[in-house]
């Protein structure tokens, strides 16, 4: 079996893997990194993604073995409940989830459209968020939430609490 | 999107049925950020799927590739032999103790109900259905051990399409059973041949309501840990109770020894209102092996296996007098029941029965429903159920009967709605409307959307023969949830009854537990709930934590499904409540030497009456229980308290929605233009997780009637296994909503609350559709089959004009070139 070196939210793991582990189960039943859940197998729903040397992959989609040298950071390594990431406050506040499910993913793929698009308008954030399924919400307030989220962080606002 | 219309209209809608603002000093009304977040947004999540106990082995299930087959022989040789592979199953390996799965809805007493093994045993009869099964080490395993399985099938004819199942001479589904039609279930009141002889006016048509894949993100998954006789059975479900009971009649191990935990639950819609095959099989499995074991579905498994929803065909007859005054209408539907009945699959189409005749007044009604076995996967629950059909139908109907009056679709509403004086109204199917302004409602949603000035448009375009042409759709709906009274399920043959359980404990600091049988998988109970409880007790709302989704904790519960948890569940609450306060008032008399009738409870304060500085909080009080050093003879040292609401009455929310859809009638492309929701949920309790619920519902709703439909070839192979093939929507897809709320509180329950998961589904369907429809009706078209794609549009287009090529005004299809003449070339 080949051996990875990879590092998850700033922690180094070196692991013999089977080539054909995908990094999604890789990372819940490996690491026990479970905070990036498994929506669908096609590719489809985006409820696995997570940021691949800072760009959003799908890691249902990317196999272990090619994650070897590389840095992954997942929903968890963002913030936590008292600090989080903006964007992690901005779905809080705009009430951009419900079951939560689709939210680490839709969360990671809003921080990667952000780096590429630093004020996008509403219909740039729908469809730069077009690979990511919300069964809940209706998208509405995720795209509030990342607009707001994009004023934030073009500001450089510091991490601050969470309103009730 | 529309801009906000002018103000005279929008106060006169409000004077009507004003929103309450809430009050800054109550937490009911408030709009509270949800408390669950937290965990959701960090990653810090219990899904079932994360939950990995010491030992625990993975179960992978080989599924039948044929619809309908029978099962020859079964060898797992070759499987048991693969490394890791700790034991394989077939459906006979496990025929002694599997039993078969409940339907608690025996809807007539001639409904023929087939035994449904958890595995197939003898036969198959959809794609999908379980016929053996891996236990493995780990999932990589069980998976790869499933191609060593050898099953040798017969193959046997398909049954696919409805209307051909219930012909003589069809192929059966369960041959044991003679017939393919499982019930026929009636409803009448009043004359409605005679209606349908006498009136001026009679419309039929024929509506499909295609299956759908309910697809919460989260795809289920079970875990089920033995210890001893004991089992804790995890489970991505909506129904921690319900399920419960239900293990322990199928598998006979007792109820009590059953520990049933629904954990974060990532979406349900009803496709988690279910008892499964995979709960009942890793309950038996767990027992068998003496460890933990797992299984979660993969996405392609479980479009196949967890329950479908909708699929029915409905054939309408509405008789009207020629001022668009309904005398009568006719109801026969198909109901697909795929090929078993699950837990509540023959009652799901039954619940339009209810709803078929909408907001309206008539003079007779009738309901014919024929439930139907073909080779499909069980439909069941799917938001809304039953509710979203019978508005489609109705809506549908409103707007032909306006097209062919030449009435506005809104005037011939107005003359047949039930005006807001007439409340309560008992309809012509049975119920009694406690509340509604569907005046108010309607006139919003009009100033909101600038009817006038895109009917102007419309008109622009239609002249111009525009290639774009512009439709406005209009849904006046009301629903019925709160689901429900037990009475009411009694008399319908529902095997359980509808009311719901709260206990209230306060502990000895003060800080209150709230536990409640109702079980979220997304709608935030653990916020509104606290905020009810805040506001009932006076306390901090950090100061109350809501327990729920497991037996151990909650051990009273009917669930989560048929917007019922407010108007049930939070009725409990409040009940649950109000005892918490009577108890405490006892012990605060005592405290205050003052008389029970003396003490005012005011913002979590006992004061004596006129003595406002002589009071005990319920903090105070609370802990003066605990320490029951000093309580009234007879008095228990204790708080907390239950409740366990019935409603009498199911809640009715209803409210008016408007589309205007862009159709492009060379392509038969469809852009929603505007789309305005405003909806009567009666009082709210967090009008945030209000909207939010109103958006997703919206988004479910306008993907029937635009993108989704499970689709099955002529050999029953479900060909939209997968999210590649399955179009649930995404951001790019829908549009921005506009939402506002009138308010009319229920008169059926004290906090005047009607509930909101599903009537943002059961409106925006047939809104969409009349969009579309009134876009096209003056080329020719008078109904698209859902879902309205492009090709479908463009085909309705293309039949209308070759019928009809030169209709009185309008475009040709096609007559720019493009799509239209290549498609159209003779």
């Amino acid at each position: 079996m080949p051996r990875i070196r990879v590092e998850v939210d700033g922690v180094p793991y070196e692991d013999d893997v089977e080539p054909r582990l995908l990094l999604v189960h890789y990372l819940r039943d490996r690491l026990g990194k479970v905070g990036t859940p498994v929506g669908c197998d096609t590719s489809n729903c985006g409820a696995c993604t997570v940021l691949l040397d800072g760009l959003s992959a799908k890691s249902c989609s990317v196999l272990a073995v090619q994650a070897d040298g590389h840095e992954v950071t997942t929903v968890e390594g963002l913030g936590t409940g008292a600090r989080p990431h903006p964007m992690q406050r901005a779905f809080h506040e705009e009430h951009a989830l419900q079951c939560g499910y689709c939210t680490p993913g839709m969360i990671m793929a809003a921080i990667d459209l952000l780096r590429e698009n630093a004020d996008p308008s509403d219909e740039e954030i729908r469809d730069g968020l077009e690979g990511n399924l919300c069964r809940c919400t209706g998208y509405q307030n995720i795209v509030r939430a990342v607009r707001g989220a994009a004023g934030e962080m073009r500001q450089g606002a510091p991490e601050r609490e969470v309103s009730p | 999107m529309s801009e906000i219309a002018p103000e005279a209209l929008a106060e006169k809608a409000a004077e009507d049925a004003p929103v309450s603002s809430p009050d800054p000093a109550r937490e009911i009304g408030a709009p509270r950020r949800r408390s669950e977040d937290a965990r959701l947004i960090t990653g810090r999540t219990r899904w079932t799927d994360n939950l990995q106990p010491p030992g625990t082995l993975h179960v992978a299930f080989l599924r039948s590739p044929h619809a309908h087959a029978r099962i020859v022989s079964v060898d797992v040789e070759q499987a048991r032999a693969r490394p890791g592979v700790v034991a394989v199953f077939s459906g006979a390996d496990l025929a002694e103790e599997q039993g078969g799965l409940p339907c608690a809805w025996t809807v007539t007493e001639d409904m023929k109900t087939p035994l449904h093994p958890p595995m197939a045993v003898d036969e198959v009869r959809h794609v999908g259905e379980p016929v053996a099964c891996v236990v493995a080490r780990d999932r990589y395993a069980a998976v790869d051990a499933l191609e060593e399985i050898d099953i040798d099938y017969e193959p046997l004819p398909a049954v696919v399409d409805m209307e051909q199942a219930v012909r003589d001479g069809t192929p059966l589904v369960h041959a044991d059973l003679g017939t393919n039609e499982s019930y026929r279930w009636v409803f009448e009141n009043g004359d409605v041949d005679a209606a349908l002889r006498d009136a001026p006016v009679v419309l039929e048509r024929r509506y499909v309501q295609q299956r759908l894949i309910p697809t919460a993100m989260e795809p289920r998954a079970v875990l089920c840990e033995p210890d001893g006789e004991d089992f804790t059975l995890t489970s991505a479900t909506q129904i921690p109770h319900i399920l419960r009971l239900m293990l322990a009649t199928v598998t006979q191990i007792p109820e009590h020894r059953i520990r049933v935990v629904a954990p974060d639950v990532g979406g349900g819609f009803g496709s988690k209102l279910q008892v499964y095959g995979e709960e009942v099989l890793c309950l038996l499995l767990a027992r068998r092996l003496g460890r933990p074991v797992k299984w979660t579905e993969s996405r392609s498994e479980g479009n196949q296996a967890t329950h479908h929803g909708r699929d029915q065909i409905q054939r309408l007859t509405l008789a009207a007098d020629r001022d668009g005054r309904i005398r009568g209408l006719k109801v026969d539907l198909l109901a697909d029941m795929g090929a078993y009945l699950m837990l509540v699959t023959p009652g799901v189409p039954l619940l339009g029965a209810f709803m078929f005749n909408g907001i309206y007044k008539m003079d007779a009604y009738s309901f014919t429903c024929t439930g139907v076995f073909t080779t499909k996967t069980p439909t069941d629950a799917y938001r809304g159920a039953g509710r979203p059909e019978a508005t489609f139908g109705i809506e549908r109907l409103m707007d032909e009967l306006a097209a062919e009056l030449d009435l506005d679709p809104i005037e011939v509403r107005r003359r047949n709605w039930i005006r807001h004086e007439e409340f309560p109204y008992d309809t012509i199917a049975g119920l009694t409307y406690d509340s509604g302004n569907y005046e108010a409602a309607t006139d919003r949603a009009l100033a909101l959307f600038e009817y006038d000035k895109l009917r102007a448009e419309q008109a622009d375009r239609r002249e111009r023969r525009d290639g774009v042409q512009l439709g406005i759709g209009v849904s006046t709906f009301t629903e019925m949830c709160g689901l429900a009274p037990s009475r009411v399920l009694g008399s319908l043959s529902y095997g359980a009854g509808g009311w719901e359980h709260a206990s209230v404990r306060v502990l000895p600091s003060g800080k209150v537990e709230v536990v409640t049988g109702s079980s979220a998988h997304g709608q935030g109970h653990e916020t509104a709930w606290a905020q009810i409880a805040a506001d009932r007790l006076g306390v901090p709302f950090e100061d109350v934590k809501v327990l729920h989704g497991d037996t151990a904790v909650s051990p009273k519960g009917m669930d989560t499904y048929g917007s019922r948890s407010l108007a049930v569940g939070g009725i409990a609450l409040y009940g649950a409540c109000d005892k918490v306060v009577d108890k405490a008032r006892k012990v605060a008399a005592h405290l205050l030497e003052a008389a029970e009738d003396d003490l005012e409870f005011d913002a979590g304060r006992f004061s004596v009456r006129g003595v406002r500085e002589a009071g005990a909080t319920l903090q105070e009080v609370a802990l003066a229980a605990f320490a029951a050093h000093d309580l009234p003879d007879g008095v228990e040292p204790s708080l907390d308290s239950d409740a366990t609401y019935d409603p009498d009455n199911f809640s009715f929310p209803h409210g008016t929605h408007l589309c205007a859809a862009e159709v492009d009638t060379e392509t038969g492309m469809v852009k929603l233009r505007s789309y305005v929701a405003v909806d009567d949920v009666g009082s709210v309790v967090n009008p945030l997780i209000v909207e939010g619920q109103v958006h997703g519902g919206l988004a479910q709703g306008i993907a029937q009637a635009l993108y989704e439909e499970a689709v099955y070839d002529a050999e029953g192979n479900l060909t939209t296994t997968t999210m590649a093939d399955y179009l649930v929507p995404s951001a790019a897809d829908l549009p921005e909503f506009v939402t506002d709320r009138t308010e009319t509180p229920a008169t059926s329950n004290p906090l005047g609350v009607k509930g909101v998961g599903e009537a943002g589904t059961i409106a925006s369907t047939p809104a969409v559709v009349n969009a579309i429809v009134d876009a096209l009706r003056h080329l020719g078209v008078d109904d698209v089959p859902m879902p309205c794609t492009p090709e479908r549009v463009w085909r309705a287009l293309r039949e209308a004009f070759d019928e009809n090529p030169e209709p009185s005004t309008g475009t040709a299809p096609g007559a720019g070139g493009g799509l239209g003449s290549a498609g159209g070339a003779q």
